[in-house]
């Protein structure tokens, strides 16, 4: 390739110019290289480690479009009553299920944002009682977030045994993890001044957190609450897959004993649900910040 | 609005002064009232539904603390190590795989889903409720699906980690774009370029930074989840951690709980090295 700084003619200031651009070029250049061949390597490896390859894919596509063919139900446009009402013949049973699938994620979420709240003030690092204890709470935080909560529901099966109770724990735990490292982000950029004037007027740790600091970062409380739940609900749908509660283990048995067409309607319902949750959600959440800025 | 004079104010002056201020509002106490009443009676419902009862608690918690005693020491033997790690490569694969080509596929739907560059508002609507509904089901339902349909192994992974993040990432790159500045593509259009090239010269460029950052939180994402696919057998850690499990073989699962640990944090800092690099780069 050809560039103004190939010409070798000119004074010998814009010689050593040249050659500097030039040098320079080459390094962007070998850097690309670098990178294309780190990323080729990286990229080859996880192909073959993940079993991707095109022949396997071309193998597959046509089973993953048999499967959902034989999933689907057949609806005909003049019995669409009796087929819908064949398609979901468990209707009834299915909402108790995702009802309490719901609830799950609700019990968890109230739960795990209490969690989060105690331990966000003291692993903030402003804020904080004692410099170990948020050093302590800092890595418990971290732990129980960074392990997946289905992990989480594995393990706990086995100790309080199967069911929902699992599920919720699990869920718990996982959701304390992650809102309590954002509630402590949130602390950590309040302003402290109001936190030295109860200070200042004699007051001791917790009442300190309750009436300076907690006013301000309640509204970001509650807006992580409300997406974690949204989040939450996701996750409920699949404890039972695992053994721990909610639509999930209805969905995993009718894919195991090849219920084609309830996996299809158990689908349908969960994304419906979920959607639902969210859109749900957004609108309380755009409530609470209308109200905040009108009062 | 009345002003008081100079000087202190005691507070039945100021009750007398601003009425309206100290008025106790009825209809918000009672909706306020009714809010935590109805949060709570759903608190309650679900603890009694869920079977809460203390007893049941301390029982699984003593439960829980014999399980951590039997994982501890972990187990370290060579062999049994190389195995694990072998299993967190091929999880990371699967995450690397499944987030690069559902990045790739991202892109059209993307494009197609942003409000300034797709005008058709039927077809955005279409295309932007499907990205929904690829998100609306979670990675281990896709996982599950494509265990049926493909078999056992990380392939059934890769795909249910490419569908599910098609979703997430269309939506992630169409807020990228929307937000863009639109005078570049403007000028490519005033000089006489296509939608596409308008596209590809005016939008792209400004996306890309943005595009390449969502994409490695969703790598860092994938990494996590792709440690659980296995448990429905759709290859990586998973699938080992459910068997120890099954199995009773705490000490090893707690070498492979260390080992996911590692892993995800290992990952979470690379990924933020490349970000900052990358962002800050542009």
């Amino acid at each position: 390739m050809s560039s103004p700084f190939d010409d070798h003619a000119g004074s010998g200031a814009w010689q050593a110019y040249c050659a500097e651009q030039r040098k320079a070029q080459t390094e962007k250049n070998r850097a690309w290289i670098l990178g294309g061949v780190a990323f080729l390597v990286l990229f080859l490896t996880s192909a073959y480690l993940s079993h991707f390859s095109p022949g396997r894919i071309i193998e597959g596509l046509p089973k993953v479009h048999e499967y959902i063919a034989k999933i689907l139900p057949e609806l005909g446009v003049t019995t669409i009553r009796e087929d819908m009402a064949y398609w979901f013949y468990a209707f009834p049973d299915w909402m108790v299920l995702l009802g309490e699938t719901i609830l799950m994620a609700y019990v968890a979420t109230l739960l795990g944002t209490l969690g989060a709240i105690v331990l966000g003030f003291v692993a903030a690092r402003n804020v904080g009682p004692n410099r170990w204890l948020t050093i302590l709470s800092r890595r418990f935080l971290e732990i129980a977030r960074t392990v997946p909560d289905l992990v989480y529901a594995l393990i706990f099966v086995f100790a309080f045994g199967l069911g929902p109770l699992a599920g919720i724990l699990a869920i718990a735990i996982h959701s304390m993890g992650a809102s309590g490292k954002l509630f402590s982000e949130a602390i950590e950029n309040i302003d402290l001044k109001p936190l030295d004037g109860l200070k200042a007027a004699g007051a001791n740790w917790v009442q300190g957190m309750r009436f300076a600091v907690f006013p301000l970062v309640a509204s970001s409380l509650v807006s992580y609450s409300l997406w974690r739940f949204e989040i939450n609900v996701r996750t409920a749908t699949v404890m039972g897959i695992v053994g721990a509660g909610g639509i999930g283990q209805e969905l995993i048995t009718a894919i195991r004993m090849l219920y084609y067409e309830d996996v299809s309607a158990l689908i349908l319902l969960i994304v419906i649900t979920v959607s639902l949750t969210d859109m749900l959600c957004e609108r309380i959440r755009h409530g609470f910040i209308g109200k905040e800025n009108l009062s | 609005m009345t002003l008081v004079p100079g000087g202190e104010l005691s507070v039945a002056q100021a009750k007398q002064c601003y009425p309206e201020i100290f008025a106790i509002n009825w209809r918000r106490r009672l909706m306020h009232g009714l809010a935590w009443g109805i949060s709570l009676a759903m608190l309650i419902y679900g603890l009694v539904l869920f079977d809460f009862s203390p007893l049941r608690i301390w029982d699984g918690l003593g439960q829980l603390g014999m399980l951590v005693r039997f994982m501890v020491p972990p187990a370290t033997e060579p062999t049994v190590v190389w195995e694990f790690m072998k299993a967190i490569f091929e999880t990371l694969a699967m995450a690397f795989i499944g987030t690069l080509f559902a990045a790739l596929l991202a892109l059209p739907f993307a494009f197609l889903s942003a409000r300034n560059v797709f005008r058709f508002r039927l077809g955005r609507f279409g295309i932007r409720r499907s990205m929904d509904f690829l998100r609306g089901v979670d990675q281990l339902v896709w996982a599950l699906v494509f265990v049926r349909a493909v078999g056992l192994g990380p392939l059934a992974g890769v795909m249910a980690i490419i569908i599910s993040d098609i979703g997430t990432l269309a939506k992630l790159f169409s807020e990228a774009v929307e937000g863009c500045d639109r005078k570049p593509s403007e000028g490519v259009a005033a000089s006489g370029g296509t939608t596409l090239q308008c596209t590809r010269f005016g939008l792209l460029p400004q996306a890309l930074p943005m595009f390449i950052s969502s994409t490695l939180y969703i790598f860092e994402s994938n990494v996590r989840s792709a440690t659980i696919l296995g448990i429905v057998g759709a290859g990586g850690i998973g699938y080992q951690l459910s068997e120890r499990i099954r199995g009773h073989h705490w000490e090893e699962v707690a070498t492979i709980l260390i080992l996911i640990l590692v892993t995800v944090y290992l990952i979470d800092w690379v990924s933020g090295k490349i970000r900052g690099r990358l962002i800050e780069g542009e």
